[in-house]
C-alpha cells in the first residue's frame, strides 16, 4: 500500500446526476473532496475511498440441486465479495425454506448473515 | 376447420402472463371485487423474469425498500394466493380472438377453450437476438442473449463460458458482467455502439467499474470467430453514422459473446386478435384505461412498451385492472378519444389516446421516453389551447422512462394533447 499523495475519482450514484467526485488523499487522510454538488455526494465519496460496501446477491444449492437465491442481510466490504462467494459455494441447504431465512452466518468474517430471497417447497 | 369441439369455459377476467404485470393486475382486480380472476402462465411457477433477476434494485417506488427480483415477485404471488386468484401454470395460450376467445394448451388437459368477458395482456417481452442485429461470421456455440445467460447461471446453475465479451450496455448486460465475474469468469469488455450507455449509472459503477471491466462506447462487434465454439470477436470503433471504422478493428479472444441489444414486446397473440400495434413502442395502442383498440382487451407491462423499472409495470397493471373493472361494469360502452402525441424530443407517449371523462381515476399517468440524453430539459404539455403544464426535468436519458400525472381538471374539454421536451442550457437557472 502506498502512503503517497493521490487523487481518486469516484462516480457518485446517490442521485442521477452522476457527479465525478475527486477525492484527494495524503497518507491515510482525506484532505480534499471536490466535484460534488451536495453533502450526500461527499459522504458517498468518503465511504467509497475508505471502505466501499456492497450487498452481495448470489445463489446457493439446495440439497436436491435446485438453486436458491440469497443476499447478505446488509452491505459487506467490497473487498470481501469474492471471499464471500467462495465461502458460499460449498453451502447446501435443506428444503423447504422460507423467504428471509438465515442460511449462513458471519460470511467472510463480516458478522453479516446471508438470507434467502425466495421460498422453496 | 375445427377438428374437435371443446367444452368452452366461461370466465370473467383472464390475464395472459403471470409475471409482475399479470400478478399486479390480478391482485388489483380481486381487490376491486372481480370474483373470477384467472392468470395463465406458460412456466411452472409464477413470477416471470423476476425469478432470475436475483440482484437488488426492485420495489423502491412501490414498497419504499430495495428488494431483489424474487422477493418482489413473492410479495405479489403471496397476495394473489391470499386473494383467491387462480393461476393456471405450464399452460401456453396459442390463440386469442377479438371476441375474447382464448385457446390454450397444457399436458394435463390438452386443448382448453375459454370465453372471457375481459382479457388483460401481460405477456412481457423477449430479447433481440443475433439475427436482429446482423453480425457476420460463423455460427459457433457460445453466443447467448444476456437474459438466457442469466437464466443459465441463476436458475439452471450452468456457466455459459469462461472468457466473455458483452455487446450492448443495457442493464441486463451490465448485471451479467458482475454476476459472471463473481462466479469466476473473465469479462473482457462491454461494447456499446452508442456514445452513451443505455444502463443505469449505478449499474455502470457497481457492475463494471467495481470489477475493472472496460466499457467501450462507440464500438461494435464486426465479426465472430470460431467454427464449433466462439474463439474471439473482432471489435471496431464506429463513426457518427454508426458505421464501423475498419482501421480500428482489433481481435478480442473470448469463448462467449453475450448480446444485450434490446427487448421486443411479445405481441403475436395481440396480432391474432387484430389489435392495433404502435410501430414505435412495438406494443398495443391503448387509451386512458389501458384498453387496446379491441374493446375488453387491456394491456400492461413489457407487452405494451419496454420498461426499465418494475415499479412502473405494477403501476400500469393497476391501471389496466381498474380499466377492466370499469369495462365489466359499463358493459363496453363506446367512448370517443382525443389523440395524445409525442412532439419534439420524445420518442413516444403512452397512452396514445384518452377520454378525459371516462378516466377510471382522477389523475392520469403518462409514460414517455426521450430521443437522447439531456442534462436539463423542459417538458411541455400542450392542448389546442396552448400550454397546460410545463416542468423542468434533470438528467433525462432514453433508457429512463419519464412518468408524469395530469389531473382530470387540467384536461377537461380539450381536443388533443401533445407532449414535448426542449433541452435547456445548464447555465441558465430560473426561479420557478
Amino acid at each position: 500500500m502506498s502512503a503517497a499523495n493521490e487523487e481518486r475519482t469516484v462516480t457518485c450514484i446517490v442521485c442521477p446526476s452522476g457527479c465525478r467526485i475527486k477525492v484527494g488523499i495524503e497518507g491515510s487522510e482525506i484532505v480534499r473532496i471536490s466535484g460534488n454538488q451536495c453533502k450526500r455526494g461527499a459522504d458517498y465519496a468518503r465511504a467509497e475511498v475508505t471502505q466501499p460496501m456492497r450487498v452481495l446477491t448470489t445463489t446457493v444449492r439446495l440439497e436436491d440441486g435446485r438453486l436458491l437465491p440469497v443476499k447478505t442481510a446488509s452491505p459487506i466490504p467490497k473487498v470481501l465479495l469474492f471471499d464471500a462467494v467462495k465461502e458460499l459455494s460449498g453451502v447446501r441447504v435443506k428444503a423447504p425454506v422460507k423467504i428471509g431465512q438465515v442460511i449462513y452466518s458471519n460470511v467472510a468474517g463480516t458478522g453479516v448473515d446471508v438470507v434467502t430471497t425466495r421460498s422453496w417447497n | 376447420m375445427r377438428l374437435v369441439v371443446l367444452p368452452v369455459q366461461n370466465r370473467e377476467l383472464v390475464i395472459i402472463g403471470g409475471g409482475p404485470a399479470g400478478l399486479s393486475a390480478a391482485v388489483e382486480a380481486r381487490r376491486l371485487g372481480i370474483k373470477d380472476v384467472l392468470v395463465i402462465d406458460r412456466e411452472s411457477e409464477p413470477g416471470g423474469i423476476l425469478k432470475q433477476c436475483i440482484h437488488t434494485g426492485f420495489g423502491l417506488h412501490v414498497f419504499k425498500e430495495e428488494l431483489t427480483g424474487p422477493e418482489y415477485a413473492e410479495r405479489f404471488i403471496e397476495q394473489a394466493e391470499n386473494l383467491g386468484v387462480e393461476i393456471m401454470l405450464n399452460t401456453m395460450v396459442i390463440e386469442l380472438t377479438a371476441d375474447r376467445r382464448i385457446v390454450a394448451v397444457n399436458s394435463r388437459e390438452g386443448l382448453i377453450e375459454i370465453q372471457a368477458k375481459a382479457v388483460i395482456l401481460a405477456m412481457g417481452c423477449r430479447e433481440r437476438t443475433r439475427g436482429a442485429i446482423n453480425i457476420p461470421g460463423f455460427r459457433p456455440a457460445g453466443i447467448f442473449t444476456a437474459g438466457t445467460a442469466q437464466r443459465f447461471v441463476n436458475i439452471e446453475g450452468y456457466m455459459p463460458g469462461r472468457e466473455i465479451v458483452i455487446l450492448g450496455s443495457g442493464d441486463i448486460g451490465l448485471i451479467m458482467a458482475r454476476r459472471l465475474t463473481l462466479e469466476g469468469a473473465k469479462v473482457r469488455c462491454v461494447v456499446e455502439i452508442m456514445p452513451y450507455s443505455n444502463g443505469l449509472t449505478r449499474n455502470i459503477v457497481q457492475c463494471l467499474e467495481d470489477y475493472g471491466i472496460p466499457l467501450l462506447l462507440k464500438h461494435t462487434v464486426v465479426n465472430i470467430h470460431g467454427r464449433k465454439r466462439v474463439e474471439g470477436v473482432t471489435i471496431a470503433e464506429v463513426d457518427d453514422d454508426m458505421k464501423p471504422i475498419m482501421e480500428t478493428a482489433k481481435f478480442v479472444p473470448c469463448d462467449t459473446l453475450l448480446l444485450s441489444v434490446g427487448l421486443i414486446p411479445e405481441n403475436e397473440l395481440s396480432r391474432l386478435a387484430d389489435i392495433e400495434i404502435d410501430e414505435v413502442t412495438g406494443g398495443p395502442v391503448v387509451n386512458q384505461r389501458m384498453e387496446t383498440s379491441v374493446p375488453g382487451i387491456f394491456a400492461c407491462g413489457n407487452v405494451l412498451h419496454v420498461h426499465d423499472l418494475v415499479d412502473y409495470v405494477t403501476q400500469e397493471a393497476v391501471s389496466a385492472a381498474r380499466g377492466a373493472a370499469s369495462y365489466l361494469a359499463d358493459g363496453g360502452k363506446k367512448y370517443k378519444h382525443i389523440p395524445v402525441s409525442p412532439g419534439n424530443g420524445l420518442r413516444y407517449v403512452l397512452p396514445q389516446r384518452i377520454n378525459v371523462d371516462a378516466m377510471p381515476e382522477e389523475r392520469q399517468n403518462f409514460f414517455m421516453r426521450s430521443v437522447r440524453p439531456m442534462a436539463k430539459a423542459r417538458l411541455f404539455v400542450e392542448s389546442e389551447r396552448g400550454v397546460i403544464k410545463s416542468s423542468v426535468l434533470r438528467y433525462v436519458k432514453p433508457s429512463e422512462m419519464i412518468s408524469i400525472q395530469l389531473d382530470r381538471d387540467e384536461m377537461r374539454g380539450i381536443k388533443m394533447l401533445n407532449f414535448s421536451l426542449r433541452e435547456e442550457g445548464d447555465s441558465v437557472e430560473r426561479g420557478e
